[in-house]
């Protein structure tokens, strides 16, 4: 055969066989510009095909056309690592019998390749393909960089349909994903909308609480013992942990520091680490701006990685073994250290995991930034209200008002103190907060599960309760 | 005497509730410039509570209140005192008068509660650049000036610009005027926010004139000029070399101390204490052997 | 003490409530909207009616959207309130 591709997506969607009752998965990396996955839906539905597993690395607002295909029952069940607010709140009204099954980044891949969550028909969305199926996110209209997350779908998927808008001739040079793995190949005017994919540049906040925890995080970092030759590190995309890399930055090139990687999840700024030479290479995947997405492209330094090499637990080995540092954030955090980024304080699913919780299970050092309070709600508390990530994994909370190390942690709680960072006991610095804001009533937890946490070792390590529309 | 101090609008809640954590040694609360007319009885009444509710262990309190001709400054003054600010600043301080006026306020407000804020004069007129030696010394209660150059600039008729030499003048009249007088100066912030190299020209050649401190307008401001007037290890180093060469005379019960060639009087004994207390705010520890 | 007009103080930013209190016939009329109803919902309605008793007011409407502002900023946006409702300035 010299060609996979199809006239339509019904076609390729009958032509693999997509019965009821299937498994169908998505990845996440045209972000809130992706078409595809409302395409696909929307076929499927016409098709009549009904009582679906959607298995998607995350879900955006602009997925929110999936509710109508829930409350249809064209869709019974959801896996998941990360879902928006808006999306999410909708989800916590309980619309799906089933509870939502969110894993981690590492977790998913690893239950895709070990058959634990089989997939039926993965739906790839390709910035460029040729028309074997040799495809890669790095070119095209539409490109997003690395695809990272979608490599465990294809690679594992009983079938496998690309959707691209940009059709290369075979074979097309540099591909991710190789043709070995794919079925079908339908080409649409636009798969997403380039300005929903990928941010333009990341700026830097402005926000002056954000940069002042970004400053204590970097110091952390310098005093931590593990600033050295060889130094590895991740950051999240949030403000302070953005601003966190700059400053970070700027110590690693005043100290000389030649680092050995960065990974994650890549902003601009990690590029610029690695182009001051504060890095020898990037593992990325998954790129958040156009700066990173022409770093993939155009530095060999800079490289496309698996959602599996990224984070999958149980592999031989994954990057996040070989990480140092890794800054995250938080909706919650309790006095037990234990962090929540999957709802916010009245029970709303606002997030997830993503590679929080495999990162810090592997890094030798967890740092989580964290203001004292949003507005009035302070954000340590003695239970959070979903663990997202259990205390036993995180190492150092940065706030505003102080830094708290976990208490097994001892070495660096001293090494803190005596580089004369403002360390205090998380229970005072939580009791510091109460005083300024009050101490908050805790609003009940609903009666029916709509979301299980599944942690990367497969457990459920806590459930996400119905918030009843007001 | 602190490096660095922050405007915060005293009529925003989401400012304010930080205060103690920018970084700044001193947070002003604006209630003058920074709040509309229609909100100056709010802005007071917030900023009183703030000050009396929040935590500010790492800043010095200062609330600029409204000028002595109007009919706020005592409403101002009224609400806060009796919430302990650290010191109160004096906006358009043209003349000693002023001075005096603010002063009898404050020591009427003293005999009830005891204690009362030190003045620091806003020199941003013409006539206030001229009366600068009289009014720092006006009253022991006059601990510094500041430069205010946006609304000199103004009375001065003349453009304001980043190289700052329309108020070259004004800034050394103001540094020489608080020095003969034994108090602090601190420099008019740098306007333009996003210009961190400037920033960073503008502080250092305020440093070098002598200036103590420098005002920012905003949070970003502060690591830049906190740096620029953080004394070096090396100024830290003489410092403490001083104060023991100052230590070692005294117990040789000699009147004269000398110190790498240099006779050390009191000024050069007062600045070294100086930059010895900054490096301990900072959390920089100091120690002076004998 | 008597609201004898209208009157408002504070604003609808993140941080601030708005506080708007006016002349009633029939007691004290309270509504709160509020961001952080579920953790702070009956604390700020506590803090409304004492410090309408510390003014003692027993007649009046009040109407507070509120954004998430600490104690001590819905007191002073509450003072000042009943400082203009009350035509004194």
């Amino acid at each position: 055969m010299s060609s996979k591709v199809v006239s339509s997506l019904r076609e390729a969607i009958q032509k693999v066989g997509l019965r009821d009752g299937m498994t169908i998965s998505f990845h996440h990396h045209l972000r809130n510009g992706d078409y595809v996955l409302n395409l696909v839906m929307e076929e499927i539905a016409a098709l009549g095909i009904r009582d679906l597993t959607v298995n998607a690395s995350s879900l955006f607002d602009i997925h929110i056309p999936l509710c109508e295909h829930i409350r249809s029952q064209t869709v019974t069940r959801l896996q998941t690592n990360y879902m928006s607010s808006g999306i999410g709140a909708i989800i916590s009204q309980g619309i799906l019998k089933a509870p939502v099954q969110f894993r981690t980044h590492g977790g998913r891949a690893r239950d895709i390749a070990l058959g634990h969550t089989p997939i039926d028909v993965a739906f790839i969305a390709a910035p460029t393909s040729d028309p074997m199926g040799n495809l890669t996110g790095k070119t095209g209209k539409s490109a997003c960089g690395s695809l990272g997350y979608a490599y465990p779908d294809a690679i594992y998927a009983k079938k496998v349909i690309v959707i691209t808008d940009h059709l290369v001739p075979y074979p097309l040079q540099g591909w991710s994903i190789p043709e070995i793995y794919v079925d079908y190949v339908v080409t649409v005017d636009a798969i997403g909308n380039p300005n929903g994919i990928i941010s333009g540049t990341t700026q830097l906040t402005r926000d002056p609480v954000a940069l002042v925890m970004a400053g204590y995080a970097a110091q952390v970092i310098e005093n931590s013992g593990l600033l050295r030759d060889g130094f590895s590190f991740q950051t999240g995309a949030g403000g302070a942990s953005v601003a966190a890399a700059k400053y970070l930055k700027d110590i690693m090139l005043q100290k000389n520091i030649r680092g050995s990687f960065g990974l994650g999840g890549i902003t601009g700024y990690m590029v610029d680490m690695l182009q001051a030479g504060c890095f020898q290479s990037l593992m990325d995947v998954q790129c958040f701006d156009l700066k990173a997405a022409e770093s993939i492209r155009s530095d060999p330094r800079h490289q496309e990685i698996s959602a599996l090499q990224y984070a999958a637990p149980g592999c031989r080995s994954a990057a996040v073994d070989s990480l140092d540092v890794v800054i995250l954030g938080a909706t919650e955090i309790d006095t037990e250290f234990n962090v929540n980024v999957h709802t916010d304080s009245n029970g709303y699913i606002i997030g997830g995991s993503g590679g929080h919780s495999d990162a810090a299970a592997c890094a030798k050092l967890c740092m989580i930034i964290a203001p004292m309070f949003r507005t009035r709600r302070p954000i340590i508390l003695d239970h959070v209200t979903c663990i997202s990530t259990p205390g036993r994994d995180v190492d150092v909370l940065v706030t505003q008002g102080g830094i708290a190390v976990n208490p097994k942690n001892e070495a660096l709680r001293q090494r803190l103190a005596d580089a004369g960072l403002p360390v205090v006991d998380i229970h005072e610095l939580k009791e510091k907060t109460e005083r300024i804001t009050g101490v908050p009533k805790i609003p009940p937890k609903g009666s029916r599960p709509v979301a299980e946490v599944i942690s990367r070792d497969g457990a459920l390590l806590d459930s996400i309760f119905e918030v009843p529309a007001r | 005497m602190f490096r660095s101090m922050l405007f915060l609008p005293g009529n925003t809640p989401k400012m304010l509730i930080n205060a103690n954590y920018f970084g700044a040694d001193a947070v002003i609360f604006d209630l003058e410039d920074a709040v509309s007319p229609a909100e100056k009885d709010a802005a007071r009444i917030l900023v009183a509570n703030i000050l009396r509710d929040l935590d500010f262990c790492r800043c010095t309190k200062i609330v600029r209140i409204n000028a002595i001709d109007t009919d706020d400054w005592k409403l101002d003054l009224d609400r806060i005192l009796p919430r302990q600010p650290d010191l109160i600043m004096l906006p358009k301080a043209s003349q000693p008068q002023d001075v005096l006026l603010l002063d009898e306020y404050l020591l009427a407000a003293e005999r009830h509660s005891g204690r009362s804020p030190g003045i620091i004069a806003l020199i941003e007129t013409a006539l206030g650049i001229e009366n600068a030696y009289l009014i720092a010394s006006a009253s022991e209660r006059v601990r510094a000036l500041f430069l205010g150059a946006e609304d000199l600039a103004a009375t001065l008729r003349c453009k304001r610009t980043k190289s700052g030499q329309e108020i070259a003048y004004a800034r050394q009249r103001l540094v020489n005027a608080a020095r003969a007088a034994g108090i602090d100066v601190y420099d008019t912030p740098f306007t333009d926010v996003n210009d961190d190299a400037g920033l960073s020209e503008d502080t250092a050649y305020a440093k070098s004139l002598g200036f103590t401190g420098k005002a920012a307008i905003s949070p970003r401001q502060l690591q830049i000029i906190n740096r620029v007037f953080s004394p070096s290890p090396d100024e830290i180093q003489y410092a403490q070399e001083v104060m023991e060469a100052i230590a070692l005379a005294k117990e040789q019960g000699r009147g004269v101390v000398a110190l790498r060639g240099r006779m050390i009087d009191a000024p050069v004994a007062a600045q070294a204490q100086q930059v010895l207390d900054a490096a301990n705010r900072q959390g920089i520890k100091t120690e002076v052997l004998v | 003490m008597e609201i004898k007009k209208a009157a408002f103080a504070g604003t609808t930013d993140s941080c601030d409530v708005l506080v708007e209190i006016s002349p009633s016939n029939s007691g004290l009329e309270i509504t709160l909207e509020s961001t952080v109803e579920a953790q702070f919902g009956e604390a700020i309605l506590d803090t409304v009616r004492a410090i309408l008793r510390e003014n003692n007011i027993d007649r009046a409407a009040l109407h507070i959207q509120d954004h998430g502002a600490f104690d001590c900023v819905l007191r002073a946006r509450l003072e000042a309130a009943i400082l203009r409702g009350r035509g004194a300035f």
